[in-house]
């Protein structure tokens, strides 16, 4: 049975389903191939649970330091089974969400794996069976990305995890072994830390959450010890040699020296390569460069009527950078095809992404680090405030944390925003607006931030790159 | 109240047009999109949309007239119930608006908030970004000037960046001598060449470096590229454009700009590629041409041209530019000589191809060659640099491969 679709897209996480959405609101008769969950990783097994159960971590922390603000709590303590349940349950009800929003746009859902016959034309199989072909004038390839694995350092589900297991755990280890200090792993090894396992941080660059400013990372990198985490930066793990319920680690450092630690799991995050295996690229002349998608600024494979958005076109592999793809390769598609209603469209400014990070304490950046500035040849102006000078970060018993803003000296362009310390995810935003709207120093400068909140830091971060900071 | 239609500024420069012809007569009811009138410019000849509903009252200036000022009152559309008793028969002229140049301070590290840009009032309100209006006045540009890309035509950061005030060239005519003759009255296009050229030629003090290029390497890899699809055809012209944006970044000292008391310094390779089109020519832009790949370089330039044939180029499409390239080559030129295409500061001017007998490690043997000349501002590049780029386009040219990197 053939289906007829003016657009399909194969894959229904973050960046699918929301092209698909935006198609259907455009009059487009729409399909989403998903192979197991609407929602995606995102969803199913990344951003969400992983908030859920670092939400648990963090109660938990508070109840731990209940005496701190007075509070009496006994008996402390936490049922690894509940805390997992919940998280699970948290993305079914997320997903069934997705499911509604399709059905409320008229967007047909076809389970199974789907693959490119040739532009126009897909055939979708399930258990290896074909339930059907589905033809399409474009098509959206959003099939997202999944872990990275090296030979040596692969995954079993039992002693050896990726996010996937690190998000069902049926044991709490006592001792963790994480390799890879990205978003994910430090995510993980928060979370296994708050709840009290012995965790050991393995990053082969020199600092951990290397992407972010070097004095961001080196911040958080005090506080994760001080937290009891054990950080090994410049170190590679070379061995993993599983015993029966435990692996004895080999861990190089640079100078080429050799230790083994012996734990009872290890996570491994090590990066994120696309899924672009058996979907019908290398068919169709679709080019691939290193596990991405090559696609140009618009989406466009170079294959007529065939797109490709979100982690399987590469970094930054966020969420909500598939679904602003999502949004922007449809609106490309409809003005094609001769929209007049699709105004102001312009591909994604990757500098203006937004990166959110929700370790304990949580970390968040926009823009270009100081040195990724430098290195531009930008004169720079460089602004901090740390925590310790806010009235709300004291009241809350969060004085650990710096706000840090980078200008360019002779424009008052704000370059980049970096911040680590409590709530900074949610408090980003205010700087993407700013760089979104492109704001000098001298309108955050003019705006009036309430008082008291976290957020006030913000602006003495930008007084303070003027010399003019308030409070510290 | 009876709308006024005022004389419209169709592109950033225009400072008067000529009204070719009504495409409305009085007594007409119009609504907000019909077209009112075809409009020349100095470049082109658009299409006057209007933005209010109504009935066309009086119309003031007659088809075919001349130089009438940016602002100057030329109809006015009656709204609703509204007769004809509420025109007035003297038409107001409106102050037509005045370029005002703004002096710019540059200071480093005094990033103190200036003050407010000044905004050529044409009654119209600018949106602009705070950064795109402090780029814009330490450029020492008007805001107004600058065709914005950003949501409902706001000026953005990038509008300001790739905005140069003016430019266009073209090889100078001649009418001269005893001969019988017919004079033909100039488009705007061409007094446009010619006082641009002019001016470059009187005032750019020109160096001319030449080099030849061997082309067979080229060759080979533009055939196979042709080869492998029927959707696209690379041109010579097109590994052309992408070597000098390569090598503009390369050599970044190259793509530069003489402004008097400061040089400007690009770090995006906007190509201008001039086309001949009927009475005259124009260069139109391929921006940021060092990021796009040879089968986007191919397209756009094809799609340009065409715009450029039809007369249907947008300001935003020829605005601009950090370099040019004139290529006569398909019209067997072997080597010629281009003038400067102000503000910018070097032109290439490329010839044709042809099989010529070489002398390689001591034995003579035969190539495809191709001679291009750089013409060079002084003021802005020197020997040595200008020798350097060429140098660099020619190592492009000559290892296309090295395009890839």
């Amino acid at each position: 049975m053939t289906q007829k679709f003016d657009i399909v897209v194969l894959g229904g996480g973050p960046g699918g389903y929301v092209a698909a959405i935006r198609a259907a609101q455009l009059g487009f008769k729409t399909a989403v191939i998903e192979r197991e969950n609407l929602g995606g990783i995102c969803l199913n097994w990344g951003c969400i649970p992983t908030k859920a159960l670092l939400r648990s971590a963090e109660v938990f922390h508070n109840m731990k330091h209940a005496a701190d603000y007075g509070l009496v709590a006994g008996d402390l303590g936490f049922d690894l089974d509940k805390v997992v349940s919940r998280s699970r349950g948290i993305a079914a009800q997320l997903s069934g969400g997705i499911g509604h929003l399709m059905k409320k746009n008229k967007i047909t859902v076809i389970e199974g794996d789907g693959k490119l016959v040739k532009p126009g034309l897909l055939t979708v199989s399930k258990d290896g069976k074909k339930v059907a072909d589905v033809q399409a004038t474009d098509i959206i390839l959003a099939t997202g990305a999944r872990a990275r694995e090296l030979p040596h350092l692969k995954a079993d589900g039992k002693l050896v995890w990726t996010y996937r297991h690190a998000l069902t755990p049926n044991v709490m280890p006592k001792r963790l072994l994480v390799i890879g200090s990205g978003a994910i792993g430090i995510e993980f090894a928060s979370f296994y830390n708050e709840l009290g396992a012995n965790v050991t941080v393995v990053e082969m660059l020199d600092r951990v959450m290397p992407v972010e400013d070097a004095e961001i990372s080196a911040f958080a990198e005090k506080s994760f010890k001080k937290q009891g985490l054990n950080i090994m930066t410049s170190a590679s793990v070379t061995k993993l040699d599983k015993k029966k319920n435990t692996v004895v680690c080999t861990v190089e450092g640079k100078d080429g020296k050799a230790q083994t630690i012996e734990v009872d799991r290890v996570i491994v995050a090590i990066g994120i390569t696309g899924n672009v295996e058996n979907i019908g690229l290398e068919e169709n002349g679709i080019k691939v460069d290193r596990g991405h998608i090559v696609a140009d600024e618009w989406g466009h494979t170079g294959v007529k009527g065939i797109h490709a958005i979100g982690d399987l076109t590469g970094p930054p592999w966020l969420a909500h950078n598939a679904s602003h793809e999502g949004v922007i390769v449809i609106e490309k598609i409809a003005r094609d095809r001769g929209n007049k209603d699709i105004k102001d469209l312009h591909p994604i400014d990757k500098g203006n992404i937004p990166g959110c990070t929700y370790c304990r304490p949580q970390v968040a950046s926009v823009g270009m680090t100081e040195q990724a500035a430098k290195d531009k040849g930008h004169k720079i102006r460089v602004g901090r405030f740390p925590f310790m000078g806010n009235g709300k970060a004291i009241a809350l018993g969060e004085a650990e944390g710096l706000v840090k803003t980078v200008f360019d000296a002779k424009t008052g362009e704000l370059l980049g925003a970096h911040m680590v310390g409590a709530e900074v995810t949610e408090m980003i935003q205010g700087y993407v607006i700013a760089r979104t709207l492109e704001t000098t120093e001298a309108e955050l400068m003019h705006t009036v931030f309430a008082h008291p909140t976290l957020s006030e830091m913000m602006h003495e971060s930008v007084l303070d790159a003027y010399g003019k900071a308030l409070h510290f | 109240m009876a709308i006024e239609i005022y004389m419209p500024a169709l592109s950033p420069t225009m400072e008067s047009g000529t009204l070719a012809q009504w495409l409305v007569k009085e007594g007409d009811t119009v609504e907000s999109g019909t077209i009112l009138a075809e409009i020349e410019t100095d470049k082109a000849t658009m299409e006057y949309e209007s933005i209010d509903d109504g009935v066309v009252g009086k119309i003031y200036v007659a088809d075919g007239t001349e130089n009438i000022a940016v602002g100057q009152l030329i109809a006015v559309l009656l709204e609703d119930g509204e007769d004809a008793s509420v025109i007035s028969d003297a038409p107001a002229q409106k102050a037509a608006p005045v370029a005002v140049k703004t002096e710019t301070v540059v200071e480093e590290a005094t990033p103190v908030a200036p003050t407010a840009p000044v905004v050529n009032t044409g009654g119209k309100r600018t949106f602009s970004s705070p950064l795109a209006r402090r780029l814009a006045t330490q450029k020492g540009v008007d805001i107004s000037d600058i065709p914005g890309s950003g949501p409902h035509g706001r000026v953005i950061k990038r509008d300001v960046e790739g905005y140069v005030p003016v430019a266009k060239a073209a090889l100078a005519p001649s009418l001269d001598g005893d001969a019988p003759f017919e004079e033909i009255k100039l488009s705007n296009m061409r007094k446009t060449i010619a006082k641009r050229l002019t001016e470059s030629k009187q005032t750019v003090p020109h160096f001319y470096l030449g080099v030849d290029i061997e082309l067979d390497n080229l060759l080979t890899a533009r055939k196979e590229l042709n080869n492998l699809s029927d959707e696209y055809k690379i041109s010579v012209n097109d590994f052309i454009i992408r070597a000098c944006a390569l090598a503009l970044k390369k050599v970044p000292e190259a793509n530069v700009q003489f402004g008097g008391d400061v040089m400007r310094h690009y770090s995006r390779s906007d190509v201008s590629v001039a086309v001949a089109i009927p009475g005259g020519l124009v260069t139109p832009v391929i921006r940021g041409a060092e990021q796009k790949g040879l089968r986007q370089i191919s397209d756009e330039t094809k799609a340009l041209a065409k715009k450029a044939r039809d007369g249907k180029l947008m300001p935003e499409d020829y605005m601009g530019g950090t370099f040019s390239i004139s290529n006569l080559g398909m019209m067997g030129i072997k080597q010629f000589q281009a003038v400067i295409n102000p503000p910018q500061a070097a032109i290439l001017a490329v010839g044709s191809g042809e099989q010529r007998v070489i002398m390689k490690d001591g034995a003579v043997t035969s190539a495809t060659v191709m001679s291009v000349n750089l013409a060079c501002d002084h003021r802005a590049i020197d020997g040595a640099v200008g020798a350097k780029f060429l140098g660099a386009i020619k190592t492009y040219l000559e290892h296309p491969s090295t395009m890839l990197l």
